[in-house]
């Protein structure tokens, strides 16, 4: 076990786990979209994790940084606030919501993330970025949402970690980045009947299972 | 896996692709080398086609799929009779480009990249054809058409038009001489 101080709060954890996880088992939340507990390599994409960490000259991404003694996390400095709101507009800025037509129960990631930086749902004095994608499109199983997706990856690594030929992938690139599913022939052969893990694994409700497959899903999980 | 009904053209496709094939080394950097030879061959690459390609190196259909949507080259749909590529470059752009793209997508009911269903038209978005003192551009089967106007683009249709009506009377001429 190791001991370390997270704003003046002293924790203790399992060797081996990251900053930001060992953060969210001692309920500190901090600001995450694309941490997966499991992924080795974590891809620290979502630039939201940010804390300022005694000795090291600059914030950095808590998921990245592997506990070890003695570490003293700062998870609310002014720096690091200033990162993660900026980190969040670039992604709102392509995220067009509403809490109030919002379809995640809770309320989803964006939400919380807001609450939690104490700032807005638009991306000013950022621009909207209109992307030329469609509302709503049809992936057999699955409703996708392209303009509530905010392109962690999550549902494509849990596909791919839970069903070695994965159907899910990201299609195109740049602005027009989607994620696609391709798997041709019998239906009856794709392990998207009783899986949904790429469902349950989206933080803002892009990726919705069709509610004949919700059933058989929920059943083995 | 059971494969959707194809129709003759494909058929005759998954044959070749099916030859082509074991000439390849089973590696995944072999992926774009592969989706390359095939649609300098058959012009697009088809689902039957990727799906191979995906047998063949032992990944799933949906990565093949992945690569080739990330790579501009690659077509999925394929070439009409006819094909318009609309110039988007800079200059292009400037004097108003996407608007004679649209008009050309509005017309025929298609987006860039597609085909229409009777295989006669197809629209792409290139950029730059290398004479940016005529922009807009846009290139109609082999010929240049510079400064283009949505009048024009109305124009190129009923020149079409004319010319399939020509062709048919010929034909039905030819046929009522014999």
């Amino acid at each position: 076990m190791i001991n370390l101080i997270v704003d003046d709060k002293k924790i203790r954890v399992e060797e081996g786990k990251s900053v930001l996880q060992a953060c969210l088992e001692n309920s500190i939340f901090i600001p995450n979209m694309c941490f997966i507990k499991t992924r080795e390599h974590p891809h620290a994409s979502c630039r939201l994790c940010f804390v300022e960490i005694d000795g090291l000259d600059r914030p950095v991404t808590s998921c990245t940084e592997k506990v070890r003694g003695g570490l003293v996390v700062q998870t609310a400095t002014p720096s690091v606030r200033r990162l993660q709101r900026m980190a969040f507009k670039l992604l709102m800025s392509a995220h067009h919501c509403h809490p109030k037509v919002c379809p995640v129960k809770d309320g989803c990631q964006l939400i919380r993330t807001a609450k939690h930086l104490e700032i807005g749902l638009n991306p000013r004095p950022l621009e909207r970025l209109d992307r030329d994608v469609e509302e709503e499109v049809d992936l057999t199983f699955f409703t996708y949402y392209p303009f509530r997706c905010v392109l962690c990856g999550k549902c494509i690594y849990v596909c791919r970690q839970k069903n070695g030929h994965n159907p899910l992938t990201f299609a195109k690139r740049g602005f027009d980045t989607v994620i696609g599913f391709f798997a041709r022939g019998d239906p009856a052969d794709v392990p998207c009947h009783h899986c949904g893990a790429c469902a349950n694994v989206c933080p803002t409700g892009a990726l919705v299972l069709k509610a004949e497959y919700t059933k058989a899903a929920t059943a083995n999980p | 896996m059971t494969t959707p009904e194809l129709d003759g053209e494909e058929r005759a496709m998954v044959e070749e692709i099916a030859v082509m094939l074991p000439h390849f080394e089973k590696s995944r950097g072999n992926l774009i080398p592969i989706l390359q030879s095939i649609q300098e061959k058959h012009a697009y690459l088809s689902g039957a086609a990727m799906e191979m390609v995906a047998e063949h190196l032992s990944i799933s259909a949906s990565e093949v799929y992945g690569v080739a949507t990330f790579y501009n080259q690659f077509r999925f749909h394929p070439p009409g009779k006819h094909q318009f590529k609309v110039c988007l470059g800079t200059a292009c752009h400037v004097a108003g480009g996407d608007i004679i793209l649209e008009n050309f997508e509005r017309k025929l009911g298609i987006k860039d990249g597609e085909t229409t269903p009777d295989r006669e038209y197809s629209i792409e978005r290139v950029a730059c054809v290398g004479c940016c003192a005529l922009a807009p551009v846009a290139v109609i089967d082999d010929t240049v058409e510079g400064h283009i106007q949505p009048s024009r683009v109305e124009g190129i249709f009923v020149q079409f038009q004319v010319e399939r009506e020509r062709e048919e009377r010929e034909k039905a001429e030819r046929e009522s001489g014999e």
